[in-house]
């Protein structure tokens, strides 16, 4: 396999972004991928999305993005894995370059969530249809479930959830693309509204538009288009059964796990030499189960972690120093390759105020339902 | 719903069957065609006890459309004693009421709704197996009784 580098990104605002459309978002995207690292052409792209069809009644991604970003007749395919598109997107393209099938590859995600579709039942339908949304089920409803389970296991509390979110925030004020770049306190956390016992309003990721993009090509390529590239060092997938009620322990998510292990074997590094990390915090326990799965964080140890600060920008090891889903938004489709784009800076320095000093390796965990897919990402600087 | 979607879940639904692995006994429901455990193809069917206990809970405050209605209600994972898993509204009950541990039974209910000229949709829902007091006690038994002579 060849080493793989990207070598450029580009990313919308995340938020209600009423004056975009699913095509605008992802060319603007798209195009500052390209005009950064000055191409005019691609041998390939791909696009995460998890269901234009039913947000905006759109398929076939592929032809009609590389119509819109002026690449007609370049091979272009949409991936979906759920909330887990952008990275299996990111996955896909780094595959097809290592192979040595294409040079120059798009890996972008986007998602239209605010032109009208029923959110709740579109996002139920990464769950399973027959067994759980058929009861009642929602998203966090499931997550509720798991962090009840957390709860149990490990006694972790709705303070412990709280910090999470606060943390995030914390971070998300920093990041002039965040769909809510302000403070919160764990009091606000506390008193808003009841979503799923016990989750609340504000332990929630909101609804959310946006695009985001990065270039790939073979390392020795890098430099025709930048002198500060960032190696892809690991990529791993993993999944886990769909149905909560066939997990083999609902605070635990293997699938994380599993990726995890893979993606840092395959990079040769362990969980001790990340320096800065995304990790998937659609709700605020998943961040908790998240880091650790992944050993960021002892198992029972995760839900001490934003609050002592460990996770916290100037912390041991600064998590989600994007503002997370939380804060910055999670647009489905789009997230795994914004996590993507947030290391991509980090590991350049050009993450301004939220720079990581120092950082030479980022992970980034993206997961698609209950945790039933996940996709891990390990990215080295140059 | 497409009504051929729904007749093809009744035995599941109704019935509650699920499949029980020849090989490593492992218990799936709904029925699946590979055991989950060890792949085996090895399957028979079974019927599961209309009963179990509660593994964790939530209460749903922001349903889907289809269950407007019903919210604040409690959500659970329900164990059986043949070790399934199924995903139940717990009813009868304080939502609120509703604990990891908690005895159930499970009964034929009414599930949703599809719009108004739609398929009534059943399926079953968790009970508290020993009811807070003598009045819902008496009050189960009557319905029960009322249902059984209509």
């Amino acid at each position: 396999m060849r080493e793989v580098a990207i070598v450029a990104a580009g990313m919308t605002r995340f938020g209600e972004l009423w004056d975009a459309s699913l095509r605008d978002l992802f060319v603007e995207a798209a195009q500052q991928a390209l005009t950064t690292a000055g191409v005019d052409r691609l041998d390939a792209m791909y696009v995460g999305n998890m269901s234009a069809g039913q947000f905006v009644g759109q398929e076939h991604l592929g032809p009609l993005m590389a119509d819109h970003l002026g690449m007609g007749g370049v091979p272009a395919v949409r991936v979906e894995s759920a909330c887990a598109s952008g990275g299996v997107a990111l996955r896909t393209a780094f595959m097809e370059v290592a192979c040595g099938g294409s040079d120059l590859v798009l890996a972008a995600g986007v998602e239209k969530m605010t032109d009208g579709a029923d959110v709740t039942e579109v996002l139920a339908t990464a769950s399973d249809q027959e067994t759980e949304v058929y009861q009642g089920a929602t998203f966090p409803g499931l997550y509720a479930l798991i962090a009840r389970a957390h709860m149990a296991a490990h006694g972790t509390t709705e303070e412990d959830l709280a910090w999470v979110s606060v943390k995030n925030h914390g971070h998300g004020v920093l990041n002039e693309n965040a769909q809510f770049p302000r403070e919160l306190t764990v009091d606000q956390v506390l008193s808003s509204a009841l979503v799923s016992e016990p989750l609340r309003l504000l332990n929630c990721s909101p609804v959310s538009d946006g695009a985001a993009a990065v270039l790939l090509c073979p390392l020795d390529q890098a430099s025709q288009y930048t002198d500060r590239p960032v190696v892809i060092r690991g990529t791993a997938m993993a999944t886990d059964s769909m149905a909560l009620t066939d997990r083999r322990d609902m605070a635990f998510l293997d699938a994380v796990a599993a990726a995890g292990a893979r993606a840092y074997q395959m990079a040769g590094i362990g969980p001790e030499q990340v320096d800065v990390a995304e990790v998937h915090d659609c709700f605020s326990i998943a961040e908790i189960c998240c880091i650790e799965a992944l050993g960021l964080a002892p198992l029972g140890e995760g839900r001490h972690c934003a609050r002592t600060g460990e996770t916290a920008l100037g912390g041991r090891l600064p998590v989600n120093t994007s503002g997370g889903l939380k804060s910055k938004g999670h647009p489905v489709g789009a997230t795994g390759v914004a996590q993507a784009v947030e290391l991509f800076e980090q590991l350049t320095g050009g993450a301004g105020e939220r720079q990581v000093a120092d950082a030479e390796f980022g992970l980034a965990q993206n997961m698609g339902g209950t945790g039933a897919s996940s996709v891990v990402h390990i990215l080295q600087a140059t | 719903m497409p009504s051929p979607r729904y007749w093809r879940e009744i035995p599941s639904r109704y019935r509650l069957e699920a499949t029980r692995c020849g090989d490593c006994g492992r218990v799936s429901y709904p029925p699946r065609r590979i055991c989950f455990a060890c792949r085996s193809t090895a399957a028979e069917t079974i019927e599961l006890s209309h009963e179990g206990r509660v593994v964790a809970s939530t209460v749903v405050h922001v349903p889907p459309d289809a269950f407007l209605m019903e919210a604040p209600y409690a959500l659970a994972i329900v164990e059986t004693p043949e070790g399934a898993r199924m995903m139940v509204q717990v009813a009868d009950c304080d939502p609120a009421s509703v604990e990891a541990g908690m005895s159930v039974a499970l009964e034929f209910r009414l599930i949703r709704k599809e719009g108004k000229g739609g398929i009534l949709c059943y399926g079953h829902k968790a009970v508290p197996a020993y009811p807070l007091g003598g009045e819902a006690e008496a009050a189960r038994r009557a319905r029960e009784e009322e249902v059984a002579h209509a």
